[in-house]
């Protein structure tokens, strides 16, 4: 029992991610109709957001310090951070310290710039071309977007701790009645799971309570007669390629003390995260998040020590083999609807 | 000659003649001097241009003919590699057989992954190979490791059985696959002057190869065959109403890729007999779809020379560093030499898939066709240009 709830928690913060990524490909699909492969480079760059905030807090001017000396008897060199200048150093470590969740902040405008100028840029100008060719432009999008990143932040993995408070773990068997250090549960991934909840949500509010949104969901219904009443549905599109971009650089931002970020963790969640929306149903956003999480969730199962022991190697494939099996069976993916994408 | 129309009987006579006469071609500049670090004339590279070449055409028999866009043809490259790599430590070192093994493994791999992935299409098709692919991909280096060598990749021992030949050679070593007593790593060097040709046997039983699998799909591009496979593309649905089934039809092209796809990958163990899961990885499939897009999709020459290029550039920008671009722009001023260089430096040594990526971005955007259809334009824009001048203006004005 214990080993159920311990991987059902694993795949949580996995499936979170995956969920996260998934819903932004579905949103962009959804609205504009265009397959995007450079998903998965938005998802890094968000991360990305996270090291450059950090690197700019801890951006320090060297001062003598005349009480100390070195080991050779000169006046020792202290660097100091410019917080520390601007908040004083108590102040300034906690900022530093805290430089996660405050990329949130910075990386919401970024991602929204970074995707408003991607649509108006480069993805206009594909809504009439087939859909290999959006495949194609964005895979190649996505090939110098990465690029782009190694070229200033290098090829190694940059470790981006999260706050002091979140480091350790939760003993979640000792709360709920098991006995203790039988499920423990890193703070970090907690925090993970209802973030991205939290944004989901917000998402799904915002589309289902907001005029703005009921306009874009009629849009994605039948975008010609919505143009028809006198809406500019492409500008409202545009802002929906935005927030897409936002959800999925936040869930980079916040997946950053999980998993070092290197510049192609975009390309390894967006293969999952493309066969988490085909499993979903293309075009469906319930179907990607209840994808996301599912597949998540079914991944760590597979990596139970007992269902290799049966099956070895399924913890590698299980992903693409319940694809495979969903796309035979359910053509339309979970939730998919009627008339999206049916080739 | 050969059945062909005369076209492309001149096309791939050229190409056969391109191909046999590299080692002249790819070498034009004389060694030691300046330009020696452009030739492409050295027996490693050449041998990649005519096997990618060959996994090119492959590909573009499914994606240029049928339209239906693969993302997972590495894994029959790298089942094909295995496959010859397995015949060689079982059976004997001769090449011959260990072809033969992969072309058929990797055949038996498509049709089954085809028969499962095309029954959909779009990008529900693309999705479903890359699936299989990945999955091949992860259990080659996990699982499997007893036939596949996981991580190191499979790698010839000297205790193999190799039932046909020997284990080892009398000097205790490896042996080297081969032909009949030729062995695949010979090549003798020409001497001209100051200029030095390299003729390798492995190079030439590629090419040998390569111009045998041309041949084959200009048959295929031109049979009804291969007509009814552009009839799926541009209209599967108007095909289904006319009372036909087109999957046999786009099974059989998958199935002939795939073979040419392990055939490719059989080629790449002969010249060096060890493969790795790496070559089946969906950055792999992505480099063919790559080839195919930048050379042309659904033309003959395209995919060949879209494999080419890129095998050429990859290697050239790879090793151009900045003390050689300092050394080009040595005639500037010194303020613009530095500037020039620090613009340029992002796109070349280890920057060179930074080029490749906008590369092919302007080519999908700018030239769907690839680089047959800038070749193409330029022609037509050649010929638009002589015949004006042929025309003089006065004299096609309307009389009144």
């Amino acid at each position: 029992m214990d080993a159920i709830i311990l991987q059902i928690l694993n795949g949580l913060d996995k499936g979170s991610a995956y969920a996260l990524i998934a819903l932004g490909l579905t949103l962009i699909f959804g609205t504009l109709g265009v397959v995007n492969f450079a998903h998965g480079a938005l998802f890094m760059i968000g991360a990305f957001c996270a090291v450059t905030l950090s690197r700019i807090l801890t951006l320090s001017h060297t001062i003598i310090d005349e009480t100390k000396t070195d080991f050779l008897g000169n006046p020792l060199k202290v660097d100091v951070p410019y917080v520390h200048d601007i908040f004083g150093v108590a102040a300034g470590n906690v900022i530093i310290d805290w430089a996660v969740p405050l990329a949130i902040l910075f990386a919401i405008p970024v991602m929204i710039a970074v995707g408003v100028i991607m649509e108006r840029g480069l993805i206009k100008h594909f809504y009439k071309r087939p859909h290999a060719d959006q495949i194609l432009v964005t895979f190649g999008l996505a090939i110098v977007l990465q690029e782009v990143i190694k070229y200033f932040y290098g090829a190694n993995p940059i470790p981006t701790p999260a706050p002091e408070a979140f480091k350790g773990s939760f003993d979640f068997g000792a709360a709920v009645g098991f006995d203790p250090n039988l499920i423990i549960y890193p703070y970090w991934r907690i925090i993970y799971f209802f973030f991205a909840t939290l944004i989901i949500g917000g998402v799904f509010a915002f589309l289902q309570f907001t005029t703005f949104g009921m306009v874009v969901r009629a849009g994605m219904a039948d975008r010609e007669t919505v143009g028809l009443l006198g809406i500019n549905i492409d500008k409202r599109f545009t802002i929906m390629f935005g927030i897409a971009a936002a959800v999925a650089g936040l869930a980079g931002v916040m997946y950053t003390p999980i998993n070092s970020p290197n510049y192609h963790m975009g390309m390894d969640f967006l293969v999952l995260s493309f066969v988490v929306v085909v499993v979903g149903g293309m075009g469906s956003l319930p179907g990607a998040v209840l994808a996301g999480f599912l597949l998540g969730v079914l991944e760590s199962f597979a990596s139970m020590r007992e269902v290799i022991d049966i099956i070895p190697g399924i913890n590698q494939i299980i992903i693409y083999l319940v694809a495979i099996i969903i796309l035979l069976t359910r053509p339309r993916g979970l939730m998919g609807r009627k008339g999206v994408m049916e080739d | 000659m050969f059945k062909l129309e005369k076209t492309d009987q001149t096309l791939l006579i050229v190409v056969g003649i391109l191909t046999l006469f590299a080692p002249f071609i790819l070498n034009p500049f004389p060694e030691g001097s300046a330009m020696a670090q452009f030739n492409a004339g050295y027996p490693d590279l050449m041998q990649r241009f005519v096997i990618f070449g060959i996994f090119a055409i492959g590909f573009n028999i499914l994606f240029g003919l049928t339209g239906y866009l693969s993302f997972g043809h590495a894994a029959f490259l790298g089942v094909g590699s295995y496959a010859a790599v397995w015949m060689f430590k079982l059976l004997s070192m001769n090449v011959i057989p260990a072809i033969i093994l992969s072309v058929v493994v990797a055949g038996l791999f498509s049709l089954l992954i085809g028969f499962i992935s095309l029954r959909r299409s779009g990008i529900y098709f693309s999705i479903l190979t890359l699936a299989f692919a990945q999955m091949m991909f992860a259990l080659a280096y996990s699982v499997l490791t007893p036939i596949t060598g996981g991580e190191t990749g499979l790698q010839l021992a000297l205790d193999d059985p190799r039932i046909f030949g020997a284990s080892q050679t009398p000097e205790g070593n490896i042996p080297v696959p081969g032909l009949f007593g030729l062995e695949m790593r010979d090549s003798f060097d020409l001497v001209m002057g100051s200029w030095v040709f390299t003729f390798n046997i492995g190079y030439y039983f590629c090419a040998m190869v390569m111009i045998a699998s041309f041949y084959l799909a200009i048959r295929i591009f031109r049979s009804p065959f291969g007509l009814m496979l552009r009839a799926v593309k541009s209209n599967q649905q108007r095909m289904n109403y006319t009372g036909l089934n087109t999957r046999p039809y786009t099974l059989a092209a998958f199935v002939i890729s795939g073979m040419y796809a392990g055939l490719a990958g059989g080629l790449m163990a002969s010249m060096d007999p060890l493969a790795g899961a790496e070559r089946m990885q969906w950055t792999a499939s992505g480099e063919v779809v790559l080839m195919t897009i930048l050379g042309g999709a659904g033309t003959l020459i395209g995919p060949v020379l879209g494999a080419g290029f890129i095998k050429y550039f990859e290697n050239i920008f790879s090793k151009i560093n900045s003390t050689i671009l300092h050394e080009w722009f040595a005639f500037l001023p010194d303020g613009l030499e530095d500037f020039i260089v620090a613009i340029l430096y992002p796109f070349i040594g280890k920057g060179w898939h930074l080029t490749l990526g906008i590369l092919f971005m302007m080519v999908v955007i700018f030239l769907p066709g690839g680089l047959v259809e800038g070749g193409q334009r330029i022609r037509s824009w050649l010929q638009k240009r002589k015949s004006e001048k042929n025309t003089p203006n006065g004299s096609t004005e309307p009389a009144e």
